[in-house]
C-alpha cells in the first residue's frame, strides 16, 4: 500500500515539475538572455537540494514502475511483490548515493 | 497492514457502476500505454539526467549555449521530442486516474479534467514548437551562444 501511495505522490510531483520545466526551457525561443537568466536563478544550493529531491522522486517512480510491470506481466510477480519492493528500495539507494555525491559536490562545490 | 491502512479510493458504499458494453477499449489501452511508455521513459529520462547533471560540469554547464549545442543534433531533438510527448501523455493519464479516484462530484471531476487536458495540450504544443522552430544562433543575440555560431 505504501508503495502505491509513494508512486502516486511522486507521480504528481514529477508531473507538476514537468509543466514548469517545459515552460522554462521554452524561454530558449524568447532569447538567450531570458533563458540563461532564469536558469541562473536555479543555480543556488536551495534549488540544488530541490533537484536532488526531484531526482529521488523520479528514481523511485522509475524503479517502482518497473516493479508494477513485473507484478502485472511476470508469472511470479504478485508472489514476490514484497521482495521486489525491497529490490526497488535497494536499487534506489544504489542509484541515489553516487548521484548525490556527484550532484551535491557540483552544487556546493562553488563556481 | 491492519493498523494504518488507507482505504482504496471509491471503495466506500460498494456499488459497481461500470460502463456496461460501451464497446471501448480505451481504459485498457491507457493501462497498457502506461506500462509501455514507462519502460521507454526510464531510458529517456535516466539518459537526460545523466547527460545534463552528471557529465562535465553538471548543472553549472546549463545555459543557452548548452541547449543550443544539444538541439543542433537531430539525435537530441528526437530524444527530447519523444520524452516530451511520452512524459506528458503518461503524466496526464496518471493525473486523470487520480482525479477519477478522488473527485467524487461529477462537476468537480469534469472541471478538473478539462483544466488538465487544456494545460497538457498547451504544454505539448508549446514544447513541440520550441524544439522544431528553435534557432541556435538568433540574430542580435550576444551572450552564451554555442561555439558554432558565426561571430556577431
Amino acid at each position: 500500500m505504501w508503495s502505491w501511495v509513494g508512486h502516486r505522490v511522486t507521480g504528481v510531483v514529477i508531473f507538476f515539475f514537468l509543466l514548469v520545466h517545459v515552460l522554462d526551457t521554452s524561454l530558449v525561443r524568447v532569447s538567450p538572455e531570458a533563458y540563461t537568466a532564469v536558469i541562473g536563478a536555479y543555480k543556488n544550493p536551495i534549488m540544488g537540494l530541490g533537484e536532488a529531491g526531484l531526482v529521488a522522486a523520479i528514481v523511485f517512480h522509475a524503479f517502482n514502475g518497473l516493479r508494477i510491470i513485473a507484478v502485472d506481466f511476470w508469472k511470479n510477480g504478485p508472489k514476490y511483490q514484497r521482495q521486489l519492493l525491497w529490490g526497488v528500495l535497494a536499487l534506489w539507494a544504489v542509484t541515489m548515493i553516487p548521484f548525490l555525491i556527484r550532484h551535491l559536490s557540483i552544487v556546493f562545490g562553488g563556481h | 497492514m491492519s493498523a494504518n491502512t488507507i482505504a482504496s479510493p471509491r471503495s466506500g458504499g460498494i456499488k459497481y457502476n461500470r460502463n456496461k458494453g460501451s464497446g471501448s477499449n480505451f481504459e485498457m489501452a491507457a493501462w497498457l500505454f502506461m506500462r509501455l511508455s514507462g519502460v521507454v521513459l526510464v531510458v529517456l529520462i535516466f539518459g537526460h539526467l545523466f547527460v545534463n547533471l552528471m557529465v562535465g560540469e553538471g548543472i553549472h554547464a546549463i545555459d543557452f549555449g548548452f541547449v543550443a549545442g544539444k538541439w543542433a543534433s537531430p539525435f537530441w531533438q528526437v530524444w527530447d521530442l519523444a520524452m516530451l510527448w511520452l512524459a506528458m501523455l503518461h503524466g496526464t493519464n496518471g493525473v486523470r486516474t487520480i482525479i477519477n479516484d478522488y473527485a467524487e462530484r461529477d462537476g468537480t471531476r469534469m472541471t478538473l479534467k478539462t483544466v488538465l487536458y487544456i494545460a497538457s495540450a498547451v504544454i505539448i504544443v508549446l514544447g513541440t514548437l520550441v524544439i522544431f522552430t528553435f534557432d541556435p544562433c538568433p540574430a542580435g543575440a550576444v551572450i552564451d551562444l554555442p561555439s558554432f555560431c558565426p561571430a556577431p
